[in-house]
């Protein structure tokens, strides 16, 4: 005997989750991603072999701020949900699915949370 | 339950006896760049964080970045983004319901290698000019 219903056990189990979002907004990222990666290699070529004063001098424009925390929130996300998917071919154990998924969504809102930190302290000039 | 009974269906070619394609490799490179741009972001961001830090470490990690090692993974991570960048634009075009004919969508593959591949050139060259 359990004390879930029998349909308390079944329920949720189907295969429709959120794969229309999901997909949507990998859509939505690429797109995004086209102009802002247009934007970051221009960024990155305009400070080869720069001093880090030329970096924050660059970033005190707000819209150059921006446009890189943009750039890197777009890339980050549609990053986690293509290395999803990938994650969803390739692994099927439960459990280590289960773990590589979080470890890919830990992986994406670290490197996003330090870049925006970096992003906003030298925008601000800190 | 229901048993499934074993029935002689045709298997479908395995990887390893299938003709290789430029269609099938270039949906394994869009997918090997897509993984290898993730694996790339930790340096990108590891380049802002260091701006971020001090002059000594951002010197420090922009020498790292210009020895030939690090230009060469530089080269690497450029070609990869520049590539799944035009592959990608494929992909948003088939999302579209166009370029499904054999013909187009070798021609699009192939403009996709010639694109990614002069592109990065470019950028490179542009790049030393721009080296300050
Ligand atoms: C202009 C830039 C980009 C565009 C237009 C773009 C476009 C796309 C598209 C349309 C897909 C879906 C492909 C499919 O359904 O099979 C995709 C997958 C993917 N992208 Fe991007 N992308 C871009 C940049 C990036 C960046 C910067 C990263 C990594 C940080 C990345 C990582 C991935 C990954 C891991 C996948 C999943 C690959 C797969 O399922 O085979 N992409 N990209």
């Amino acid at each position: 005997m359990s004390l879930r219903t029998p349909l308390g056990t079944v329920r949720g189990l189907g295969s429709a989750k959120t794969g229309t979002e999901h997909w949507w907004m990998q859509r939505v990222t690429a797109i995004a991603n086209l102009p802002l990666v247009g934007f970051f290699l221009y960024f990155i070529v305009a400070h080869l072999g720069a001093p880090r004063s030329a970096v924050v001098a660059s970033l005190a424009n707000p819209l150059v701020a921006i446009l890189l925390a943009l750039a890197m929130v777009s890339m980050l996300w549609h990053m986690r949900l293509g290395l999803q998917v990938v994650i969803e071919d390739y692994v099927h154990g439960a459990a280590a699915k289960l773990a590589l998924l979080l470890f890919n969504s830990f992986y994406a809102a670290v490197l996003g949370a330090a870049v925006l930190y970096a992003i906003l302290k030298m925008s601000f000039g800190l | 339950m229901a048993e499934t009974k074993p029935t002689a269906r045709p298997l479908s070619p395995h990887l390893q006896i299938y003709r290789p394609m430029l269609t099938m490799m270039m949906s394994i490179i869009h997918r090997l760049t897509g993984v290898a741009l993730a694996l790339g972001m930790v340096l990108l961001v590891w380049w802002l964080s260091a701006a971020a830090m001090s002059d000594d470490y951002f010197n420090l990690v922009q020498e790292l970045f210009g020895s030939w090692f690090g230009k060469l993974v530089m080269l690497g991570f450029s070609w990869a983004l520049i590539h799944h960048a035009l592959g990608g634009l494929r992909h948003l075009i088939w999302d579209t319901g166009r370029g499904f004919e054999l013909k187009t969508v070798e021609l699009m593959a192939r403009a996709n290698l010639a694109g990614s591949f002069s592109l990065t050139i470019l950028l490179w060259i542009v790049g030393y000019g721009a080296r300050t």
